[in-house]
């Protein structure tokens, strides 16, 4: 054994290594081969067929602009289609080599962690991203000769960048279902989890690419590389010899999930007073970075719709407060204001919007639950950015219609946003030693401590003051009633 | 010198205990054969020997290197052989010897001398133009010896290297296995083949239920376990009063009409009294040999008294 090579056996080095014996087996196998070879020479040939078909039909009709949508629209779809291959590649990376029984002699080797999840990544993107460039090369070539057209670079680095994005996703997403299955078709089962998100992404992508917005395609690359890195990261923080080899994913255990999801709930706790004490002393200062980014984020909403109030005003005449009278009490309790059934409307409302946020968190690493937070506030920035443009007294707006409750219900949505947050990032870095399964059961009893116990009781008690104190106190102050 | 040595290594999964307080040492030059049924805990003790599963208790280096703290060590100095050869069958075997080379930090010289000199040893030349998916089982297995050998590890683990073989295929790599014999090496061999551990290992540990219930040489174990040699002796003509010619300190067991079968702790000295007695006497012997006692008694002895113990507890 020579140690000086060893020691320059580096991350890359060994990465590489993995990479291309799995890249030259891939070479090997026909299945991967013929569909490559199919979607990058056949299929922009098809594609050319049709760009050129449709420019010339609706060129007949006057109609030129859908022609010109298309090509860039064809031009995705020849980029895409090869790289979703990567995807089947990636689901039988290590699933694959499990089911073989070829997976232990690899994991027995100095190779770390690191190289062979990155040797693994490295296999499942660079076949089909190499053939989604040749395909996209094949596809600009036969549209330059039939109908001389050329796309402009912005476009051509958008759509590159694009499928480059696309595929990271994808591949970093099928590591990460490969890793946590023991059988390749227990991998294309869960792909869904793939398919089903980056199906509404190519939609989404088409219908911005037919309206012609193309500026919105960087935000989607930034998007999607970030999701990318994130999946990229999750990935390699669960990937570890002993959950890989050791662990039976596919068996579901009830009773040990429940037991191990109730001893975290209890935490212990002899009485509800007890629990309560920890609640607040263990979870809630547990909770605090999460708190502080949602309380960033709500600000930042804020102040994002007050600015969207310059671009997109209301007439001045709606937002006359003054115009208030004792007759409004009588309409607010027609809406159920006032009432025992409005208090019910109100929260359950808030938690159908809290249920929904959790729902949202944690498929998406709590983002959407951040986003979906951050619209009320938002819209009551907007209309406090519309009251100050109008000349109106912000502070009167804020302190008679939405100060009363908000007391109650920015805290709950605080608590409950972090809550569902570090949900929704249980999946990304399980600590050593926990699965990710013990990981978002952890999670999970955590999110069902505070919302049991702070974010229910506190919406409960926001949803009383909105139907019965802020009415009141908004004409007190709005119009000295 | 200790290549492998175990302190009260111990695995659970899930409040399972898979392995449970194996303590154990390998010298260089020695093969011990670590005998059990399916599930009693064989595999997990080699994968905490090759840092692919941390021991939830104990400790155990391997080739000098803690497989805790120094894990790409303990698989620098480990070669495996696992049940299944685990091959890349589009591969051809030149390729996949290349590929293992490379990842344990070999020349390509280095790598090309090697893969001569085993494909010579273990008669794999000739098919080294085929993929290895055309391999027989036997010559599968081989190859993956070939692997585990390639960086000359000065440990050996070999998980059930003849299981589910034919006889020929497992013969041919039992062979293989004890020409691997050497000063610097230390080998664990994992099998539930009895004869098999008989015929490579110096010593033999039996697990059971994850735990060591009976540790030595073919020949300790069947003394301690067994009781003292059984010896069988054959007379030309009946017994007659050859019977009291016997020394002290025989234990009768059985006889026949020209035979007896007795248990002695001293067979060393009794044998040659008895003989020189009978030759007095006149009685002719024909054989007086030891009857053969196989490490399958000594391995259902102790596995039916764990099992009769496990019972009592319940």
């Amino acid at each position: 054994m020579n140690a000086g090579a060893l020691a320059t056996f580096d991350l890359f080095g060994g990465a590489l290594t993995v990479a291309r014996r799995e890249i030259r087996d891939q070479m090997r196998d026909w299945r991967i081969l013929i569909p490559i070879i199919l979607l990058t020479l056949f299929f922009p040939a098809l594609m050319n067929f049709t760009a050129r078909q449709a420019v010339e039909f609706v060129g007949r009709y006057g109609a030129p602009l859908i022609g010109e949508r298309l090509i860039p629209f064809l031009l995705m779809v020849v980029g895409f289609f090869p790289v979703s291959i990567s995807l089947v590649i990636a689901l039988e990376s290590f699933a694959g080599e499990r089911e073989r029984l070829s997976l232990e002699p690899l994991l027995a080797t100095p190779l770390t962690e690191g190289q062979l999840y990155l040797g693994k990544m490295l296999a499942s993107l660079a076949p089909p991203l190499a053939a989604s460039y040749l395909g996209i090369s094949v596809y600009l070539i036969g549209l330059a000769i039939q109908i001389g057209w050329r796309p402009p670079g912005m476009l051509l680095a958008q759509v590159v960048l694009l499928t480059t994005a696309q595929a990271l996703v994808m591949v970093s997403g099928a590591v990460v279902i490969s890793l946590q299955t023991t059988s390749v078709r227990a991998a294309n089962l869960l792909a869904s989890f793939i398919i089903l998100p980056v199906s509404q992404l190519i939609i989404g992508e088409s219908l911005i690419m037919f309206w012609g917005r193309y500026t919105i395609l960087w935000w989607v690359v930034l998007a999607l590389t970030v999701i990318g890195v994130v999946l990229g990261r999750m990935g390699l923080h669960l990937f570890n010899r002993e959950e890989v080899l050791g662990r039976e994913f596919d068996v579901l255990r009830l009773r040990s999930g429940w037991d191990y999801f109730w001893h975290a709930f209890r935490q212990g706790a002899k009485n509800p007073l007890d629990w309560y004490r920890g609640l607040f002393r263990g979870t809630l200062a547990r909770l605090w970075p999460s708190v502080a980014i949602l309380a960033a984020a709500l600000v930042a909403a804020y102040l994002l719709g007050g600015r969207m109030a310059s671009e997109f005003r209301l007439p001045p005449e709606i937002l006359e407060l003054d115009r208030l009278d004792r007759d409004a009490l009588g309409s607010l309790a027609e809406y159920g204001f006032l009432s025992g059934q409005g208090w019910l409307w109100v929260l359950s409302n808030n938690l159908r919007a809290m249920a929904a946020a959790t729902l949202l968190g944690c498929f998406s690493f709590g983002v959407l639950a951040v986003i979906l937070l951050m619209a009320p506030v938002g819209i009551v920035g907007y209309f406090a950015g519309n009251m100050a443009l109008a000349g109106q007294d912000v502070g009167r707006f804020l302190a008679a219609l939405v100060l009363p409750h908000a007391v109650l219900e920015i805290p709950a949505a605080l608590v409950g946003g972090a809550a569902i947050l570090q949900l929704g990032l249980a999946a990304i870095s399980p600590p050593q030693g926990r699965s990710l399964g013990q990981n978002l059961l952890l999670a999970l009893a955590e999110w069902a401590r505070l919302f049991l116990g702070l974010v229910v009781p506190l919406l409960a008690g926001a949803a009383a003051l909105e139907v019965f104190v802020t009415p009141r106190i908004a004409l007190l102050l709005l119009n000295g009633m | 010198m200790d290549l492998i040595r175990t302190n009260d290594l111990t695995k659970q999964f899930d409040g399972f205990t898979a392995v449970d307080g194996v303590t154990l040492a390998v010298g260089a030059g020695e093969i011990l054969a670590l005998l059990g049924p399916n599930g009693a805990g064989k595999t997990t003790t080699i994968r905490m020997l090759t840092s692919i599963l941390r021991p939830t208790r104990g400790t155990a280096e391997v080739g000098g290197f803690d497989t805790q703290r120094n894990p790409v060590g303990v698989r620098r100095s480990v070669g495996l052989l696992t049940e299944h050869h685990g091959l890349y069958t589009r591969m051809r075997p030149l390729d996949y010897l290349q590929f293992f080379g490379k990842v344990y930090g070999m020349t390509p010289d280095q790598i090309r001398a090697r893969v001569r000199e085993l494909a010579a040893r273990y008669d794999l030349e000739w098919a080294f133009g085929r993929r290895l998916g055309e391999f027989s089982k036997g010559m599968r297995q081989k190859l993956a010896l070939v692997r585990a050998l390639l960086h000359d590890p000065p440990v050996l683990l070999l998980d059930e290297p003849t299981s589910a073989m034919d006889p020929a295929s497992a013969r041919t790599v039992r062979e293989g296995i004890a020409a691997l014999r050497s000063a610097k090496r230390a080998i664990v061999v994992c099998t539930h083949n009895l004869p098999e551990a008989e015929m490579l290992a110096d010593r033999i540990a039996i697990i059971h239920r994850g735990r060591i219930v009976a540790h030595g040489t073919p020949a300790e174990l069947k003394k301690v376990l067994l009781g003292d040699p059984i010896m069988e002796l054959r007379l030309a003509r009946s017994l007659d009063g050859a019977v009291g010619l016997l020394p002290e300190g025989i234990d009768l067991l059985a006889s026949g009409p020209d035979w007896i079968r007795y248990r002695t702790a001293r067979p060393e000295k009794v044998n040659p009294e008895l003989l020189g007695a009978l030759a007095a006497a006149g009685v002719p012997v024909v054989t007086l040999s030891e009857v053969h006692r196989s490490l399958e008694d000594v391995y259902l002895q102790v596995v039916a008294g764990q099992e009769g113990a496990a019972e009592r507890a319940v």
